[in-house]
């Protein structure tokens, strides 16, 4: 059994102080892995993890990675400690002003006085991981959406963290790109050593590569387990969520009144 | 009963949510003064902004401030002329500009296009994630992107104010003496002998600076607030002019009262 890298404990999170996005969650992430978290949308993967990269703090609870309670660093210790966490965003989030080559170079000028020729062969070497060398010349405009993808990949990967976050690594790729990011997330994880955290909702893929996975509902862990295990599962809730059946405990309608009186209510918009 | 209560329960909270957005400001506004140590380090992203805050709104600065010293010149000459009093032309049209209109007009039209345009880029920054994903690259956003635009913008207005009154009292001196037949001796001497450097061009310039402060605070905190989606980012951008226009106008009141009434 590997080491746990990331403990999050008995963990509230709210926007609003109303809803409760987390009310009480558990959640170990091994080192070395590849951790999937998955749930439907909007029950609040994002939300976790911009609170392990510090980026929120928890109403309540505990979020420690690598031994540090993140809520509770100095300004200071934290921007440290994120040095050492790589995050994939959902839209990429490169640089709009900056080319592809000094958007990878962007964390590395700013935490570090390398010569530019260093900084050149650092660059190209995580643009060769993703495959994308030749275009490092092109502006973020210019490039495709799986290469978007790719090259804040490349720049996520610039500092060397042990920690890289994906945030919907799967979504909205053709099927050929697609199968580029899936391997090369398992690729980046092995070769690099890295401990990998993918939130994503798309079953196939992230069931293909994850070691572990855990699903989210409700603000609660609804269940973890190995993709094997969870396929394999009795519960109803993993069941509808695995097979994506529209009905089940998870609700095709949101909360509301009963539909007949709703409609004869007539008012009340 | 119950409608008076629904009334002092909404002023009520009005208070509060208006309490709490200025608090936000306020420590904002801290964070981003705290960045100002990083701008004098780097001083290339400073000059950078400069340049597209200041630099690129010289030339709607420069025209309006010709037409606006053509206008007050050419109004002033047609009231002081019934009285024979057109050589005071050159202090009428020196002081308006000195003391009002280029501080004013200066930083409605910096606020329209520089502080707009702050809003936008910020607000569609925060949007696309792009100032999340540098906090996660462990750069503080706030002093790598704001704090530099911030002390652009706090540099640029003065200087841009300083040109509009420079333009617009020498365009009001080209109607006047050249269209009008003011003679320039007059002008200029008039303006030699009554306008006070420490008591209209200074508190000029501080008006200038104090809206310069208020407007671009009100900027980029504006983009750095909006709601990250398309609306929310046009929404900001509006504010940013309205408040910014609001601001300027009741404090050049505020200001005008303290410097020149007495
Ligand atoms: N900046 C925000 N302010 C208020 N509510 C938010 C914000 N971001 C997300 N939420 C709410 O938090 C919930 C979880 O969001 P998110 O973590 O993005 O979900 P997911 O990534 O699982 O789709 C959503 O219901 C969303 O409306
Ligand atoms: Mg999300």
């Amino acid at each position: 059994m590997s080491n746990t890298l990331i403990k999050i404990r008995d963990v509230y999170f709210s926007w609003d102080g109303k809803r409760d996005i987390y009310a009480g969650v558990d959640l170990d992430i091994p080192e070395g892995k590849i951790t999937a978290i998955m749930g439907p949308s909007g029950t609040g993967k994002t939300t976790l993890l911009r609170l392990i990269g510090g980026q929120l703090k928890p109403t309540s609870g505990s979020v420690e990675v690598a031994g540090q309670e993140i809520p509770k660093l100095k300004r200071k210790e934290l921007y440290l400690a994120r040095r050492k966490m790589g995050m994939l965003f959902q839209s990429g989030a490169l640089l709009t002003d900056l080319n592809v080559f000094e958007n990878i170079a962007f964390p590395i000028r700013e935490h570090y006085e390398f010569s530019e020729s260093m900084i050149r062969d650092i660059v190209l070497m995580k643009l060769e991981l993703v495959g994308l060398r030749g275009a490092r010349q092109l502006m973020p405009a210019e490039l495709s959406g799986g290469m978007k993808r790719r090259v804040a990949l490349a720049r996520a990967i610039a500092l060397d963290p042990f920690l890289m976050m994906y945030d919907e690594p799967f979504t909205g790729l053709d099927p050929v790109t697609l199968g580029t990011i899936v391997s090369l997330i398992k690729e980046l994880n092995d070769a690099l050593g890295l401990t990998s955290v993918i939130v994503s909702h798309d079953i196939g893929e992230t069931f293909s590569i994850a070691d572990h996975v855990c699903i989210l509902s409700e603000g609660k862990v609804m269940a973890t387990g190995s993709p094997e295990e969870l396929k394999n599962s009795d519960s109803a809730f993993v069941k509808q969520f695995v097979n994506g059946h529209p009905d089940g405990p998870m609700p095709f309608h949101f909360p509301a009144d009963e539909y007949t009186q709703d409609l004869l209510a007539g008012k009340d918009l | 009963m119950n409608g008076l209560f629904n009334f002092l329960q909404s002023i009520g909270a009005f208070v509060i949510d208006s309490l709490a957005s200025l608090g936000r400001s306020v420590s904002f506004l801290i964070n981003v003064l705290l960045g100002f140590k990083e701008v004098v380090l780097r001083p290339s992203l400073l000059v950078r902004e400069i340049y597209s805050v200041g630099v690129l709104s010289l030339l709607i600065i420069f025209f309006s401030a010709i037409f606006v010293g053509m206008v007050v010149s050419l109004l002033g000459y047609t009231i002081l002329v019934d009285f024979g009093g057109e050589e005071s032309l050159g202090l009428l049209v020196s002081l308006t500009l000195v003391r009002e209109l280029a501080p004013v007009l200066g930083a409605l039209l910096f606020s329209g296009r520089a502080g707009s345009a702050l809003t936008a880029e910020i607000g569609l920054m925060k949007a696309t994630e792009q100032l999340a994903s540098m906090e996660m690259m462990a750069v503080d956003p706030v002093r790598r992107i704001v704090a530099p635009r911030f002390f652009a913008g706090l540099i640029s207005l003065p200087i841009l104010t300083i040109i509009f009154m420079a333009v617009g009292v020498y365009s009001g001196y080209l109607v006047g003496s050249e269209w009008k037949g003011v003679d320039a001796g007059a002008f200029w001497s008039q303006i030699q002998n009554k306008v006070e450097f420490r008591h209209d061009i200074i508190n000029g310039i501080i008006k200038s600076i104090v809206f310069a402060f208020v407007v671009t605070w009100i900027a980029v905190y504006q983009g750095y607030n909006a709601m990250p989606t398309s609306e929310g980012v046009s929404r900001a951008t509006t504010n940013s002019v309205v408040y910014s226009a609001l601001a300027i106008l009741g404090l050049d009141f505020v200001l005008t009262a303290i410097m020149f009434a007495s």
